[in-house]
């Protein structure tokens, strides 16, 4: 009787598990990320740095909405006793587990010297979509200026 | 004969009426605060770089909250500094 109670029970956690695992929700967040890379790369090398990431979200299954490279800027404080950095931002979608990994390949790459990963909600949202229809408005200013 | 006693002055005395603060996000309805603007953030912090308190800038607290999360991000990213001195 208590050994058929036992497997009872068994068998119910199991069902739990497998239904966890069948009806695990797909919650994909949005998420925004900027990190700064040291003066040292030269261009090429800080492009293959940064597309180095842009790999690895994609792929852990993100999408990349927004690419922006703000070039070298100066720090308003050293870091690792240098004065200037490179500043790259991203946003994507990826689910919550994706961003452990991506933190963990910013500590231990050396090339990376502060980054900084932030969970957008709607109104964070909202503005950055503004953002990117500002930027290509401007782009597409700038193109029309070139061509005129 | 003029009283004397009274006094004239030629320009009427600057009497203080104290203009209402209010809070700049909610009268333009920002939503939202940008870590990543640091000549914005700049508006809320003190030469020393410290970020001025809410009777000084009238802020409501529920933004004063956001300023002050945007402002730690924006230093942590060195877009603003921890400390300095004359920044305006």
């Amino acid at each position: 009787m208590h050994l058929e109670f036992t497997a009872g029970l068994y068998f119910i956690t199991d069902c739990l598990f497998v239904t966890y695992f069948l009806t695990k929700p797909n919650c994909m967040k949005q998420y925004e990320t900027v990190f700064i890379l040291t003066p040292v790369l030269s261009d090429a090398q800080m492009k293959e740095t940064v597309d180095k990431f842009k790999n690895l979200l994609l792929a852990e299954g993100a999408e990349i909405l927004n690419d922006e490279n703000w070039g070298l800027r100066k720090l308003a404080y050293p870091i690792q006793k240098k004065s200037t950095g490179f500043y790259q931002l991203l946003e994507f979608t990826a689910e919550p587990e994706v961003i452990a990994k991506l933190e963990l390949n910013y500590r231990r790459d050396e090339r990376v010297i502060r980054y900084l990963t932030f969970c957008m909600d709607k109104y964070a949202a909202e503005y950055a979509a503004k953002r990117r229809s500002l930027k290509s408005t401007k782009k597409e200013l700038e193109k029309e200026k070139k061509e005129n | 004969m003029q009283n004397q006693s009274e006094i004239r002055y030629l320009t009427p005395l600057a009497v203080d009426v104290k203009k209402k603060k209010y809070c700049r996000f909610k009268k333009s309805g920002i939503k939202y605060i940008d870590y990543k603007d640091p000549e914005f953030l700049k508006k809320f912090l003190n030469e020393q770089g410290k970020i001025l308190p809410r009777r000084i800038t009238g802020t409501s607290l529920k933004f004063q909250r956001r300023v002050a999360q945007a402002v730690k991000r924006a230093r942590h990213l060195a877009l603003l500094p921890y400390v300095t001195d004359m920044m305006k």
